[in-house]
């Protein structure tokens, strides 16, 4: 079974491409949807076809699967009637799943099952990344506004930050955005950055 | 408050939905409003049909095309507001456009004329133009279709139409990969400014009021949700009022350039706007009446007529196969029930038929409508003809094979 995988996000489809081996699928395509993408993907005659929903490029190869005479089969939007929750688990994750006019129920299933665990674990990956890359920045922010009010205001390191911490809770603000703006205050009035 | 989850494309005629989220008319009919910033139509469609959404900024015909079954899973569904008449235009790089009438403004002005015009370029031209399209179904295919066969080009055999999203039109004509393309604001004007295409149509030129985005649901949520729905566009309506209005606009095109909506220059975003469309990089802009029409003369109005206009086009191309059973569910896209259930004690005027003759309007004219005048403004085609949703296959009849 020959499955293309259509995203442009390089490490995803590594995760989805290697999951998929690990299944024991080893005709595997990776596609980035640039340039004459879909010309490429009309002569690999592909059974399924893998796709992020955020691509906009949907719309073309949609386009390309409706009016292409070279394929031998139709491809359509893989719909289950049977299993509405499945497909909206692959919407949900990113993922729109094309597969060749004819392909049994029972084959498609666990290829869209992984495709979905993999997809949201990359989903669950990245926000963990950006997590953690904001809790580091605003603590560098939060350390620098700290220093600001140990100087100007000769208060000790604790009394910094439960002064910086009050101020964020009486406005509702993040303690970072309140770091941020003391930051901003000290540079413009000429306090050393 | 009621959460309502609509998808929208980064496109100038979302800005009813984002003046009702961001200015609080959503909020005042208690209704939370999440928009969902969305890449292709596909995905639209995809988010509304599998319950991501609760509602579609879609294009018209692509809601008629799931409707009979045309764009991949089939499923009934409802547009009960229009969320904008006209705003695209079609561009053309300046290698292509150089056969065709150099005065851009005249060329404008001139829509046969120039469909005319590019039926010879076409010959001309080292190869068949690439034009693309943002969809299959879109508004801008059906009207670049109609704009050319007036010519006798056929769009299928003399043209390739390529269908790319509006956000890649712009990158496309600076690979060189389509010769132009036809599509919403503000994409014309930003291929426009970067000196890559001038203007070839303006939408509001081929067809004076045409059908464009409408807000799509699936039917049986509209039917379950009245109460929900009928809120929902009372605050659509009143968001579409303020959009309309000139001393708003600046501040909805601040609205519009952020980069959760259209990300565009707001100055590009203010001009259309205000009419104003430069046909060609560094010429003055030309004054486009009606460019973009958002509220006044019940332009949220769904009339079935427009839903049937389209289908009638999805068959002349050979997309829809003719039958009255199509048809019929064709015109029951447009819900002009709801619209009149929902804005009933509203105060907006409405019309009081549900089907008119489409192209029929030269001047502005009085009609009869349910509360107060309502005026319609002139809605002709370019080539004047009439569609009556009567007699669909006399009007089929009438145009060339």
């Amino acid at each position: 079974m020959r499955i293309v995988i259509i995203d442009d996000k390089g490490l995803r489809a590594s995760v989805l491409e290697e999951g998929l081996r690990e299944a024991g699928y080893d005709d595997i395509h990776v596609v980035p949807p640039v340039g004459a993408f879909v010309a490429r993907i009309e002569r690999m005659a592909p059974d399924v076809v893998l796709m992020d929903l955020g691509s906009p490029s949907r719309d073309t190869l949609e386009e390309m699967l409706m009016v292409s005479r070279a394929l031998a089969k139709p491809i359509a939007m893989f719909v289950d009637q049977s299993d509405d929750s499945m497909i909206a688990a692959a919407i949900d994750a990113g993922i729109s799943a094309y597969v060749v006019d004819g392909l049994r129920k029972e084959r498609v299933k666990p290829i869209l099952d992984l495709a979905v665990r993999r997809f949201t674990a990359f989903a669950r990956m990245q926000a963990e990344l950006v997590e953690a890359r904001t809790a580091l920045a605003d603590r560098k922010l939060i350390d620098k506004a700290k220093a600001i009010l140990m100087s100007t205001r000769s208060l000790s390191e604790p009394d910094a930050y439960a002064l910086l911490r009050t101020t964020a809770m009486n406005q509702g603000k993040r303690m970072a955005e309140v770091a941020e703006a003391l930051i901003t205050a000290s540079e413009l009035l000429g306090g050393r950055p | 408050m009621t959460l309502i989850r609509a998808a929208f494309l980064p496109l100038t005629d979302s800005a009813v939905l984002v003046a009702a989220r961001e200015k609080g008319f959503a909020e005042e009919a208690g209704i939370s409003l999440d928009l969902v910033h969305t890449e292709s139509w596909a995905t639209l469609r995809d988010r509304l049909l599998y319950g991501q959404v609760h509602a579609a900024h879609m294009l018209a015909p692509l809601a008629v095309a799931v409707t009979l079954g045309l764009s991949q899973q089939p499923a009934a569904l409802a547009a009960p507001f229009k969320l904008n008449v006209n705003g695209n235009a079609a561009v053309m790089s300046p290698e292509f456009a150089a056969a065709l009438e150099p005065d851009v403004a005249a060329r404008l002005d001139d829509p046969l004329g120039t469909a005319h015009d590019f039926a010879a370029a076409i010959g001309l031209y080292r190869r068949k133009p690439i034009i693309g399209v943002v969809h299959r179904f879109s508004s801008h295919a059906l009207m670049l279709r109609y704009w050319l066969a007036s010519a006798g080009i056929h769009p299928d055999r003399d043209v390739v139409l390529r269908v790319l999203p509006p956000s890649l039109m712009v990158e496309a004509m600076r690979l060189g990969e389509i010769d132009g393309f036809i599509a919403g604001d503000p994409w014309p004007a930003a291929a426009i400014e970067e000196g890559l295409a001038e203007a070839v149509a303006i939408g509001a030129r081929i067809w004076q009021r045409g059908v464009e985005k409408v807000l799509a649901f699936r039917a049986p949520w509209l039917e379950e949700n009245a109460e929900v729905a009928d809120r929902l566009l009372v605050a659509l309506s009143r968001a579409a009022a303020w959009c309309d209005e000139a001393a708003n606009r600046a501040e909805l095109a601040e609205l519009l350039s952020r980069p959760s909506y259209v990300d565009q220059p707001a100055a590009l975003i203010e001009r259309s706007l205000n009419g104003l469309f430069v046909p060609q990089a560094g010429a003055l802009p030309v004054k486009v009446e009606d460019f973009l029409i958002f509220h006044r003369e019940a332009a949220a109005f769904p009339w079935r007529s427009q839903a049937l206009w389209i289908y009638s086009q999805l068959v002349r191309w050979g997309q829809a196969q003719p039958s009255p059973e199509a048809q019929a569910a064709a015109g029951a896209v447009f819900r002009s029930d709801i619209y009149r259930r929902a804005l009933a004690g509203s105060g907006v005027t409405m019309p009081g038929a549900s089907l008119k003759l489409e192209g029929a309007v030269s001047a502005p004219t009085g009609v009869g409508a349910h509360r107060g005048a309502l005026t319609l403004g002139p809605d002709r085609f370019f080539d004047e003809r009439v569609f009556d949703p009567d007699t669909i296959d006399d009007y089929l009849a009438g145009f060339d094979p």
